[in-house]
C-alpha cells in the first residue's frame, strides 16, 4: 500500500507562480478530492505528480520511492483524463491492455506479427487478456471489447479510461475531471463506479475536480485550492461546516455561503450593522460574518431583510432577500411551509442560532467566536 | 443535383481525355493514329504489335521493378525520417527547435534543381553514379513531408501522448504505435504525392543513370523513343501505358482506403 506526499511543489509559468509551495498527503487507500476553481493550478499539480510536467522546487513521494526526477512511466500511477485519452485506432480490448503489454511483453514480442511467434508471447497475451477482461466486466464493457473509441459514448470511453487505469493495479490513480465531459444523470452514476473502483482497488487517489458537490460526495479528504495554494485540507464534512478561510466558504456550498459586514467592539462583542450579534470573539475591528442559507430563517428578531423573490426547490425553497441596512444580497433556505407568511417586498427578521454563525477576520482568516450569553440572541 | 454531377463527369473527362487518348493510340496501327479525322475507337486493332514491339525491344518488366524499388525506397526512408522528425517539432520542447523548423520551411523553398549539380558531383566523388543508392539517397530527407507531419501531429492532442507515456511507452513507441497510425491521412496523402511524383520524375534519373541496368520507367520510355522507335507513335503510347499502369493499377485497388482515410479522421474525445 502506499500514499502520495507531496511537499513544497513550486511552479511558474514565466513570471506568472501557477503553484506557490504546495504540500499535501494522500494516505495509502485514501480518497482526496483537489478541488478549486478554474486556473487555480489544480491540473498543474496533478500533470507534476504524474510526472508530465515538471516542478521548479518541490518533492513528491509515492509509497517509500522518492519520484521527484522519474519519468512517468516509473513511477507506478495510472491516470484518467479528462479528454480521455484514448487510443483511437485501437479497440477497447486493446486499449486496456497497453498499460500491461507495455511492461510484461518484450520489445520483439511486442511486434506486430512475428511477436506472437515468439516462444511465451501467447502464454503471456492470454494472461494479459484475461486480466483485460477481469477489468472491464464490473464495468460493463464486456459487450465492448471489440469496438473502437469512436463508436462508443462520452460515458463508455470514461469507463474504459477506468478500466485502462484499474488494470495494471498502479500504486495510485490521478484523476483530472473525469466526469466534467458527461451529461448530468451520468455523472451522478460514474460518481458511484469511481467510488466502487477505489472502494474495491483501495488504492491512494488523487481526483481533481472544479465540481463541489463531486468533491463532497465521493472524497474522504476535501483539498481546497485557490490561487496556487492549499487554502484548507479536511474532511467534506469539516470542509462545509468549519472552513477555515472566507474563500473556502465561499466557494464550497451552494448555494453560496452569506456573507455580511460585522464589527468587534472592544470587548469583542460583534455587531452587524450596529445590532448585536449574539456573539464574542477574541478578534477587534472590521470582520466578516458568514452563514449558511439553512442557517437564517424568518424570526422574531435577527437580521432586518427585505424579500425579493421566493424559488421552489420541491423539497425546500430558496429566500432571496436584501439586508435592510445595506442591501447586502441574503439567501436562506426554508422548508416549504414556510411559504406561508412570507410576501414579497414585506420585511422581515431572519434570526440565526450563534453557533452557526461563522466569523473571519480582515484577512479572511477564520477567526474562533463563541455564543454570548450576555446578550441576547439575534 | 443532376446538374453537379454533369459538370463533374464534365470535368472528369476533360481529365482522363489525354490518358483515353494515350490508350486508344496504344492500339492503334501508325495510319490511322495521323489521320486527319478524330476517332477514339480504332478500326484496325494494332495491339500486338504496338505492345509486341514494346516488350521485345526495351527490358519493361526490369525498368517497372527499377521503379518500384527506386519509389518504395524513396518512400520508406522518407517515412522514417520525417515522421519522427515531425513528431519532434510538434510535440517535444528542445533547445533550437525553432531554428530547426526554421530550417526545414527554407528547405520547402529550395526547387529539387538547385542541389542537383552539388548532388551529382558528391555522388560522382562517391563512386556512386549509375546505381539504387544515386536515385534513393537525395531524395531520403523530404522538407514537405517533415512539414506536413509536423502540421499534422501538432492537432493530436496532447493528453494521448501523455497517457502513452504513463502507460509506460518511450517516445520511440509513441511515434509509431500511437502518432503515425493516427496519421493515416497524412501518411497516405503523402505517400500518393511521393510515389507519385518519383514514380514520373525524368530530370534526377536522367543525370545519374546511364544505363537499361538502373532506368526507370519515365527514363525507359525516353530510352524507347530515342533508340528503337522514331516516329512509331502507336508503340510508344504502347510504352507509356505500360509505365504508367501501375500506378494506376495501385490507386483503384487502393482507392477505397484512401478515401476512408481521409474521411474518417474521428480523433475527437
Amino acid at each position: 500500500m502506499a500514499g502520495i506526499t507531496i511537499s513544497g511543489v513550486v511552479r511558474q509559468f514565466g513570471a506568472t507562480p501557477v503553484l506557490r509551495g504546495v504540500s499535501l498527503t494522500v494516505e495509502p487507500g485514501e480518497f482526496v478530492a483537489l478541488v478549486g476553481p478554474s486556473g487555480c493550478g489544480k491540473t498543474t499539480l496533478m500533470r507534476i505528480i504524474a510526472g508530465i510536467e515538471t516542478a521548479d522546487a518541490g518533492e513528491i513521494v509515492i509509497g517509500d520511492r522518492p519520484v521527484t526526477r522519474l519519468r512517468p512511466a516509473e513511477r507506478d500511477i495510472a491516470m484518467v483524463f479528462q479528454s480521455y485519452a484514448l487510443y483511437p485506432h485501437l479497440t477497447v480490448r486493446e486499449n486496456i491492455a497497453v498499460p500491461l503489454a507495455m511492461r510484461r511483453l518484450s520489445a520483439p514480442e511486442r511486434m506486430p506479427l512475428l511477436g506472437r511467434l515468439l516462444p511465451g508471447a501467447r502464454a503471456k497475451r492470454a494472461a494479459i487478456d484475461e486480466e483485460v477482461v477481469r477489468a472491464a466486466a464490473p464495468l460493463g464493457l464486456e459487450a465492448l471489447l471489440d469496438r473502437r473509441p469512436g463508436q462508443l459514448s462520452g460515458g463508455q470511453r470514461q469507463r474504459v479510461a477506468l478500466a485502462r487505469a484499474v488494470v495494471r493495479r498502479p500504486a495510485a490513480f490521478l484523476m483530472d475531471e473525469p466526469l466534467s465531459n458527461l451529461d448530468a444523470a451520468l455523472r451522478v452514476q460514474t460518481r458511484r463506479e469511481i467510488v466502487d473502483i477505489h472502494r474495491a482497488a483501495g488504492v491512494a487517489t488523487l481526483y481533481v475536480t472544479h465540481d463541489q458537490a463531486e468533491a463532497l460526495t465521493m472524497a474522504d479528504k476535501v483539498a481546497v485550492m485557490m490561487g496556487g495554494e492549499l487554502l484548507q485540507v479536511a474532511s467534506p464534512e469539516a470542509i462545509y461546516a468549519d472552513p477555515a478561510d472566507l474563500r473556502v466558504a465561499g466557494f464550497i456550498g451552494s448555494p453560496r455561503i452569506n456573507t455580511l459586514a460585522a464589527e468587534a467592539d472592544a470587548a469583542g462583542r460583534v455587531t452587524v450593522a450596529g445590532l448585536p450579534a449574539g456573539l464574542r470573539t477574541e478578534a477587534r475591528g472590521a470582520l466578516t460574518l458568514a452563514l449558511r442559507p439553512e442557517a437564517l430563517r424568518p424570526a422574531p428578531a435577527g437580521l432586518p431583510a427585505v424579500p425579493e423573490h421566493l424559488e421552489f426547490l420541491g423539497d425546500g425553497l430558496l429566500l432571496h432577500a436584501r439586508h435592510a441596512p445595506d442591501g447586502t444580497p441574503l439567501i436562506a433556505r426554508l422548508a416549504p411551509e414556510a411559504r406561508e407568511g412570507l410576501q414579497p417586498g414585506a420585511a422581515l427578521k431572519l434570526g440565526f442560532a450563534p453557533g452557526r454563525a461563522l466569523l473571519f477576520g480582515a484577512d479572511g482568516r477564520r477567526v474562533a467566536s463563541r455564543a454570548d450569553a450576555a446578550l441576547v440572541p439575534a | 443535383m443532376r446538374a453537379r454531377i454533369a459538370v463533374l463527369a464534365l470535368l472528369g473527362v476533360l481529365v482522363l481525355m489525354p490518358y483515353l487518348w494515350m490508350v486508344a493510340a496504344s492500339v492503334k496501327p501508325v495510319s490511322e493514329i495521323f489521320r486527319a479525322s478524330l476517332s477514339i475507337w480504332p478500326e484496325q486493332f494494332a495491339a500486338a504489335e504496338n505492345y509486341g514491339k514494346v516488350l521485345a525491344r526495351v527490358p519493361v518488366l526490369h525498368y517497372l521493378w527499377n521503379g518500384v524499388v527506386v519509389c518504395g525506397g524513396i518512400l520508406l526512408f522518407q517515412l522514417l525520417f520525417a515522421v519522427p522528425a515531425g513528431y519532434a517539432l510538434a510535440k517535444l520542447r528542445f533547445p533550437g527547435r525553432g531554428i530547426a523548423f526554421g530550417a526545414v520551411m527554407l528547405g520547402l523553398l529550395v526547387p529539387p534543381h538547385v542541389p542537383a549539380l552539388p548532388l551529382y558531383v558528391a555522388a560522382s566523388g562517391m563512386g556512386l553514379l549509375d546505381s539504387y543508392t544515386a536515385l534513393i539517397a537525395p531524395f531520403t530527407i523530404s522538407a514537405f513531408a517533415i512539414f506536413l507531419f509536423r502540421q499534422f501531429f501538432s492537432a493530436l492532442p496532447d493528453d494521448l501522448l501523455h497517457a502513452a507515456r504513463l502507460d509506460g511507452m518511450g517516445e520511440w513507441s509513441i511515434v509509431w504505435r500511437v502518432v503515425l497510425p493516427n496519421a493515416w491521412p497524412a501518411a497516405t496523402a503523402f505517400a500518393i504525392f511521393s510515389v507519385v511524383s518519383h514514380w514520373n520524375d525524368l530530370f534526377w534519373p536522367l543525370i545519374v543513370v546511364q544505363g537499361h541496368e538502373h532506368a526507370t520507367p519515365a527514363l525507359g520510355v525516353l530510352y524507347f523513343r530515342s533508340e528503337e522507335a522514331g516516329d512509331d507513335f502507336g508503340a510508344m503510347m504502347a510504352a507509356a501505358v505500360l509505365m504508367t499502369l501501375p500506378l494506376v493499377l495501385a490507386f483503384l485497388l487502393a482507392q477505397r482506403r484512401f478515401v476512408e482515410g481521409i474521411a474518417t479522421t474521428g480523433l475527437k474525445g
